[in-house]
């Protein structure tokens, strides 16, 4: 069998010389077209406006154009870098990076790999049906781009698994196809993959508060002294960066639409004139906020400890911190429940890792609550959105066995129960978003509850037709 | 002594296990001229003929180095002397036969110093015991004098024990009441197990430190016969010649001699002329190759008597006999080793066949199948992680393939090794005999494999791997003599995994590195469990109860601490035991 590898999958790995990558995605890649066309977008298309990696340089690094979805080149790219890195972090401080993963961390490292492996499949199966009631087609070709971009981080990983893990790693690259989210027997490993993305503004939600975990969680592996992952994570960054944006200007467009409809109707209930009230956002805020906090895991980790001490993830930009980077001696403050209250007590740093990343996304959740504050104020409305406390709904850690209200007092299960509807979306809040969702399919126009974008993509309009259905 | 290669410990040197006749410092071996089947063999320890500085080896009491020539003697009557049928162990000394192992020696040496002598004083005893059970050189142990702790151990692996009745000579077992740690070179396993003295009577000896003599010897079974002092000698020459003739060893001729080893050491390794083993420090391994032979199967019995030693089975066993001595010893750090064939599978096959054929009939063939028993038998027992990597260009089969067999895990290279020139793996050996890049490796069983080379505990490597599963190796036996491809092996149980070209560098390094990163004292623990999978018995309750409780003691305060009574012992004081019993 063979196949022009470099035209069919854009890569710089060397894909065409390495005998071992050919023969694991000989029989790898089938399997792959056949999951995307099963578990992906479900809205058929003719082909979609999409930019294709197909290098890793600054400039040019992709390519736009229309292309048939199950035609899309999906590659393989490692950021390029100097020849002498060094480990950053951790008992191996200033050693070599390793090109060639150390026995004594395969384990680790592949479950590493495998657990981010399995987000990025998940997602595409999450936000299967989404197209069918996208508000434009600018919003439809964004989706599409966001699905073929996890599907390219897929293949990222897999290319690690493959190039680096043997027998091993070829199994747990098949087992990544194999798992489905919401599957009942065999489910997405992390809870919040298994949930149905059902509206758009579940999507915006989404992309902005659940991809950035992702972003966090490739933040410390492109820290790793594995350095195919710690470049593989660099570059799907990159990527990662419009999916953010697809989220951030998404509500920033919702709230602007939310405005625009309190003065023309001068109410806040606007739900009756087809908009998403304030306090219903707040309640998708609350909820997204809350289970993208659990995947950080728990607060206080003997695992990140180890994964930190060995090389293998290191903290969100590591390297421009400036204490000893191994963390022994050092302290971290860490809130927890205690006798009826909140408190803040000081545990070791290193077993607080998982609490680090969570508090650097934290201030990067804050970043996005000023400026949709900022498009309320612009707009005279007093009303604000803000993040609810992060014990507030947990399910995983120190809070997951305590009721935390949005401001974050500690309350009863009677009092949660009673007032839960008032913090987090209700059957009825969710019933009268999906209502919302119709499809808006004709190009320049959009629906009703958003507004349309400032720019379009790549220099294009909005009214461009980004996507030629079927 | 050699000076290169880096010493075990602080304060432990590198061992050298060459010896020669001519230069023991520490026995006399003397074949009867009036009855030259008959060999004796006194013990005459040099006080200052230490292997290490610290200590003297007063009262006939030995060290490894004592040990060392031992198991040099053996090995010597087993080929060089192929007439004698009967062998006296006594002592050049009168009224002391011998001390056992030397005490100041033991309470000053490092941990792993003590296991290994111990573990090696053990397979010589083993070796004692399988000449007189398969060699007819049977071991008679004249006890001239009081034999304690090590020395009565000495005498408990010869198959008859006899003591000089002089009123004050007696077998005795002191470790316990007086040093605290355990007679454990096989002395508490063969008392109840060989012996068969009662158990409650074995406590009783085994804590009386001035131990049995005379008539409750006997009486205890400990000794077979006491012998008053006037009638010593002459009844010794009886019992030897009697044990001489009820020998049933095959007849011999001219021994062959067992010149020293070609050996090269450097600090990358150990070559000789058919096993070279090289280390891979940073990794923790070494890499040994063995040679099968050069061509097929000699033309006769007397060609292979007149090639002696440099017939390649027994050429090739001494060399990996002493380098498994040597890296055990010497090598402490290398905790993996990694073991490849490499020839022709038709030669090794035909080798063997060659030797099944005579080895009923002719001592030396014999011999040599014996000795490649033991020496597997040494492999089993050794505290490495054991790797076998069945690669195109090896010749695991038969006596080669129970190498593998006696490894913790085996692979196997599924296809010919690629020659394209893009994704060339590592080649990590030098030099390239095997060039045969286009066969695929092979593996054959022979009926060598189905009982020829036992295991100290009685069965065979492949009757521990499909323990319980008797259909599985009796279907296996049917196999014997064919050539099996990875594959196969793999479906049949022979080997542990077998990856392809592509996947087998990826595989076999990840593997190792996973290996070395483990504790070195779980995988010991872990292997010692896996190997004797399947029945016990005296032999291998030696190594799993007795010393294994041995060593566990060796670490503890109560032996080895300050206050222990090793180092107490000749002191006048005390030891200070912690009372909690554990
Ligand atoms: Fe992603
Ligand atoms: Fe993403």
């Amino acid at each position: 069998m063979s196949i022009d590898y470099s035209e069919k999958i854009p890569n710089n790995v060397d894909l065409a010389g390495d005998r071992k990558l050919q023969r694991a995605l000989e029989s790898w890649q089938p399997n792959f077209i056949n999951w995307w066309k099963t578990m992906g977008p479900a809205v058929p298309t003719q082909d979609v406006y999409l930019r294709t990696a197909v290098d890793v340089g600054k400039e040019g690094w992709a390519q736009f154009g229309h292309v048939a979805m199950e035609e899309y080149r999906w590659g393989v790219f490692l950021s390029e870098r100097g020849d002498d890195r060094r480990i950053a972090f951790g008992e191996n401080k200033g050693e070599p990076v390793w090109q060639q993963v150390p026995g004594e961390h395969r384990a680790d490292l592949q479950r590493l790999i495998v657990i981010q492996g399995d987000t990025e499949p998940a997602s595409v199966e999450q936000q299967r049906r989404l197209g069918e009631t996208a508000p434009s087609l600018y919003d439809l070709r964004n989706l599409f781009q966001v699905n073929v971009e996890e599907g390219r981080h897929l293949w990222a990983m897999v290319y690690l698994l493959h190039a680096y893990f043997g027998r091993n790693g070829r199994e747990e690259a098949e087992a990544l196809l194999q798992r489905n989210s919401g599957d009942l027997d065999s489910p997405r490993i992390l809870g919040a993959f298994n949930e149905e993305t059902p509206d758009w503004l579940s999507f915006y939600m989404f992309t902005y508060f659940t991809d950035r975990d992702g972003k966090y969680q490739l933040g410390t592996l492109k820290e790793s002294a594995f350095d195919p992952l710690s470049r593989t994570c660099e570059f799907m960054l990159k990527e990662e960066a419009h999916h953010m944006f697809v989220g951030t200007t998404g509500i920033d467009r919702v709230i602007q639409r939310t405005c625009e409809l309190m003065r023309e109707h001068d109410t806040a209930d606007i739900a009756p004139h087809g908009g998403v009230p304030l306090h219903v956002i707040q309640k998708y805020i609350n909820f997204h906020y809350s289970v993208s906090l659990d995947l950080f895991g728990s607060e206080q980790s003997t695992n990140a400890a180890n994964y930190f001490t060995a090389g293998l993830k290191g903290r969100w930009q590591e390297e421009r911190r400036s204490d000893d980077h191994l963390l022994t001696e050092d302290g971290y403050g860490m809130e927890q429940v205690r006798d009826g209250s909140v408190i803040t007590d000081e545990v070791p740093a290193l077993l607080a890792l998982n609490l680090d990343l969570r508090n650097e996304y934290v201030k990067d959740c804050q970043s996005g609550v000023k400026r949709w504050n900022r498009i309320l104020e612009k707009n005279g409305f007093d009303e604000r959105v803000y993040l609810p406390h992060v014990g507030f709904n947990r399910d995983v850690g120190l809070f997951s066995t305590h009721h935390i209200t949005p401001k974050g007092d500690l309350v009863g299960p009677d009092v949660w129960e009673a007032r839960r509807d008032d913090w987090l979306p209700s059957e009825a809040d969710r019933t009268f978003v999906q209502n919302l969702m119709r499809p808006v399919y004709e190009p320049g126009k959009i629906a009703g509850w958003i507004a349309p974008p400032s720019n379009g993509i790549n220099g294009k309009p909005f009214e461009y037709e980004y996507v030629h259905f079927a | 002594m050699t000076e290169s290669g880096p010493t075990t410990d602080a304060g432990s040197p590198a061992v050298d296990f060459d010896r020669d006749p001519s230069t023991y410092r520490h026995w006399q071996l003397e074949i009867d001229s009036e009855n030259p089947a008959v060999a004796y063999v006194r013990l005459d320890v040099d006080e200052e003929g230490g292997l290490v500085d610290g200590y003297e080896l007063k009262m006939n009491s030995y060290d490894l180095g004592v040990d060392i020539e031992l198991y040099d003697i053996t090995q010597r009557l087993r080929f060089t002397h192929p007439g004698v049928r009967a062998v006296v162990l006594t002592s050049a000394r009168d009224r002391n036969f011998c001390a056992g192992a030397n005490i100041r020696m033991l309470a000053g040496s490092p941990h792993p110093w003590k296991v290994n002598f111990c573990k090696f004083t053990n397979e010589t005893r083993n070796g004692i015991e399988d000449a007189t059970e398969h060699s007819g050189q049977t071991w008679v142990a004249a006890l001239n004098g009081t034999a304690a702790g090590g020395g009565y151990e000495m005498a408990l692996a010869c198959e008859t024990i006899l003591l000089i009745d002089d009123n004050s000579s007696t077998v005795a077992l002191p470790e316990v009441p007086l040093l605290g740690v355990l007679p454990g070179t096989g002395g508490l396993t063969r008392v109840t197990d060989k012996r068969r003295v009662r158990k409650d009577r074995a406590d009783v000896f085994a804590t009386k430190s001035e131990g049995f003599g005379g008539k409750q010897a006997v009486d205890w079974r400990l000794v077979d016969e006491v012998i008053p002092k006037r009638r010593w000698d002459e009844t010794v020459r009886e019992r030897a010649a009697d044990a001489a003739r009820a020998s049933t060893r095959l007849p011999g001729g001219a021994g062959i001699e067992l010149p020293p080893l070609q050996r090269t050491e450097t600090g990358e390794g150990i070559t000789y002329p058919h096993v070279r083993a090289s280390f891979d420090r940073a990794a923790g391994l070494v890499e040994i190759t063995i040679d099968g032979p050069d061509g097929g199967a000699p033309s006769s019995m007397e060609q292979v008597h007149e090639l002696g030693a440099d017939f390649w089975p027994l050429a090739v066993t001494r060399e990996l006999d002493d380098l498994i001595l040597r890296l055990r010893s010497n090598e402490l750090e290398l905790g993996t080793w990694v073991i490849r064939t490499r020839g022709d599978v038709g030669n090794a096959l035909a080798v063997e066949t060659f030797l099944e054929e005579h080895s009923s009939s002719d001592w030396l063939a014999s011999e040599i199948r014996h000795y490649v028993k033991r020496t597997l038998k040494r492999l089993d027992v050794t505290s490495r992680s054991l790797i076998a990597l069945i690669e195109p260009g090896s010749c695991f089969a038969g006596a080669l393939l129970e190498l593998a067999l006696a490894c913790d895990r085996q692979y196997m290279l599924d296809g010919p090794f690629d020659d394209s020139t893009d994704d060339t793996g590592d080649t990590d050996d030098t030099d390239g005999t095997a060039g045969s890049g286009q066969e695929e490796a092979r593996i054959v069983l022979t009926a060598a494999n189905f009982g020829t080379f036992p295991m100290g505990n009685g069965v065979t490597r492949l009757g521990s791997r499909f323990h319980g599963d008797d259909d599985h190796v009796a279907k296996l036996r049917q196999e014997a003599g064919r050539r099996i491809e990875a594959r196969e092996a793999l479906e049949l149980g022979l080997v542990t995994d077998a990856p392809d070209d592509i996947d087998w560098d990826d595989e076999v390094r990840i593997m190792l590195e996973e290996r070395a990163s483990l504790s070195p004292d779980a995988l010991t623990g872990m292997e010692a469990n896996h190997r004797f999978v399947g029945p016990e018995t005296m032999e291998s309750r030696i190594f799993s109860r007795l010393t294994a409780w041995q060593n566990w003691i060796f670490v503890r305060p109560n032996a080895s601490g300050p206050e222990g009574a090793l180092r107490k012992y000749g002191t006048g004081r005390r030891a200070d035991f912690d009372r909690r019993r554990v």
